[in-house]
């Protein structure tokens, strides 16, 4: 098994990492399968996503996926985070091993989960 | 520079450098077949001998008894096959136990593939194969019992010698795959009441690709390979001399000093399980707490998963193995933790750590302090608490 430097950077100093007291949206996801769990919550403010934070329960490659993902939709309106898949997540960290490639579904999962309990909780 | 600590002698282990030495000379300058009759043949056939006569004596057994393998599986596939395919006649159920190597388990389903039956009888929350269930799954037909002398993920050691009786008793012929507990505990053909026997070298110090078979005289067992009269016909190709040499005096050293060794590894590892149960939460030490390998140790932590555990301690200069592995669609746990009625949750938080004889107490301090850290920064990304 052999990650990329940036899935290995990632793994040791994730980014966004802890919970949310206050956040607007939730999202938790977890893959039957496999038994990775991650949860996102998101701070919305003027239809952006102002904060993120993550928790996950997975091998490294879980763990990165979901880290970079909250560095690339921090800051982007929640249209914008929504064009933000799994493949471009893989892409992000330069590749992911065969094996591994379902682990970016994860993090992308939760994210869309928290974007849709944003809507539901604010009536959009 | 960054320490290097290894901590996964279950997997493989370092070559002695008297083992490097003692093979060095059949790599070049005697390179002879064995099976030759000139001088270059029989310098070579001399050593091989020897080397066998080597490791019969460090498993109790008459040199005639040994064939030398690739390993410890082949020794195991040719076992089992060997025993199946000489027995037929006499019956064609087969047990074993559900915490085997694959080694064993995948040639026991080649056989229930070819029309044989196979019986796997399960095992405590130690991992413990109970004898009065093998005794109870005897039936008539049943011409074979593989049960194996310890495990190689737990480190269980299993009540071999009794379930060895209870085949002799019945005719049965009894197979035990020794691979991991040969140069770790005492391993004596004929107290263990086996019939047939696998070791392998790079578990004890010795190189990869070499291992052997030891088949008792007079045990009901026909040869699976053709191809030539090496090995009394038991297992033919010209032998991997360097291979046998470096077997021979691995066995050799491997019970020079066992007592010595087994003693100073159980009290590292006993020292490090004590500090891991006084100062973590949320985890399991699976095994037998008494019956157990002196260098084998195996850890399940709530809440993270074990590849990440092993990568993040690799980061760190550490190496152990994990007891799953996150693949594709599904995270494998191991058959043994599942079979011991480890939840498949825990399972997949496990590693296992396995000490051999370079280890230091410093190694183990190191270890510990990595744990500590590893184990507190994954917990604190883990959603599950």
């Amino acid at each position: 098994m052999i990650y990329s430097a940036k899935v290995i950077e990632h793994f040791q100093y994730p980014r966004n990492v802890g919970e949310m007291p206050d956040a607007d949206g939730i999202g938790e996801v977890i893959n039957e399968s496999c038994g990775d769990a991650t949860k996102i919550y998101l701070k919305i403010e003027d239809d952006r996503i102002r904060d993120v934070k993550f928790q996950t329960f997975g091998c490294a490659a879980a763990i990165a996926t979901s880290s970079i993902l909250t560095e690339m939709v921090k800051g982007k309106t929640i249209d914008e985070a929504l064009e933000v898949t799994e493949d471009k997540v893989v892409e992000a960290l330069d590749g992911l091993p065969p094996k591994k490639v379902h682990c970016s579904n994860l993090a992308a999962s939760a994210l869309r989960a928290a974007i849709n309990d944003y809507r539901e909780k604010h009536g959009h | 520079m960054k320490r290097k600590v290894y901590l996964d002698h279950n997997a493989t282990t370092p070559v002695d450098r008297a083992v490097v030495q003692a093979m060095l000379p059949y790599l070049h300058e005697k390179f002879g077949n064995p099976s030759s009759l000139h001088l270059y043949g029989r310098e070579v056939r001399a050593g091989v001998e020897e080397a066998r006569e080597k490791v019969a004596q460090a498993l109790g057994a008459d040199p005639k008894e040994i064939v030398f393998t690739s390993g410890g599986t082949e020794a195991d596939f040719l076992a089992l096959r060997g025993a199946a395919y000489a027995n037929r006649k006499r019956g064609r159920h087969i047990i074993t136990s559900a915490v085997e190597h694959h080694a064993v388990l995948d040639t026991c389903e080649m056989l229930a593939e070819e029309g044989f039956e196979v019986t796997v009888v399960p095992v405590d929350r130690h991992g413990m194969v109970d004898p009065g269930r093998v005794a109870g799954e005897i039936r008539p037909d049943t011409i074979l019992i593989s049960v194996m002398h310890a495990n190689n993920e737990v480190g269980t050691i299993q009540p071999v010698r009794e379930i060895g009786l209870l085949a002799r008793e019945r005719d049965i012929v009894f197979h035990t795959d020794a691979v991991q507990s040969f140069g770790k505990i005492p391993v004596d053909v004929r107290e263990l009441n086996a019939d047939l026997l696998s070791i392998s070298a790079h578990k004890i110090y010795g190189p990869k690709g070499a291992g052997a078979l030891w088949i008792r005289r007079g045990c009901r067992w026909s040869p699976i390979n053709r191809g030539g009269g090496q090995e009394r016909r038991r297992r033919p190709g010209t032998e991997n001399v360097p291979g046998i040499i470096g077997l021979g005096e691995a066995c050799r050293l491997a019970v020079s000093n066992l007592d010595d060794e087994a003693r100073t590894l159980k009290t590292l590892r006993d020292r490090m399980v004590s500090y891991v149960k006084e100062n973590f939460k949320g985890v399991w030490i699976n095994g037998h707490p008494g019956k157990r390998l002196p260098n084998s140790a195996h850890f399940s932590f709530e809440g993270i998963e074990g590849e990440a555990l092993l990568l993040d301690l690799d980061l760190n200069g550490i190496a152990v193995s994990s007891g799953s592995a996150c693949s594709s669609e599904s995270s494998v746990s191991s058959h043994v933790l599942l079979a011991m009625g480890i939840p498949d949750e825990v399972a997949r938080c496990s590693i296992r750590v396995s000490l051999g004889k370079e280890n230091t107490k410093e190694d183990i301090d190191y270890f510990l302090e990595v744990l500590t850290n590893t184990v507190n920064r994954l917990r604190a990304l883990s959603p599950i608490k």
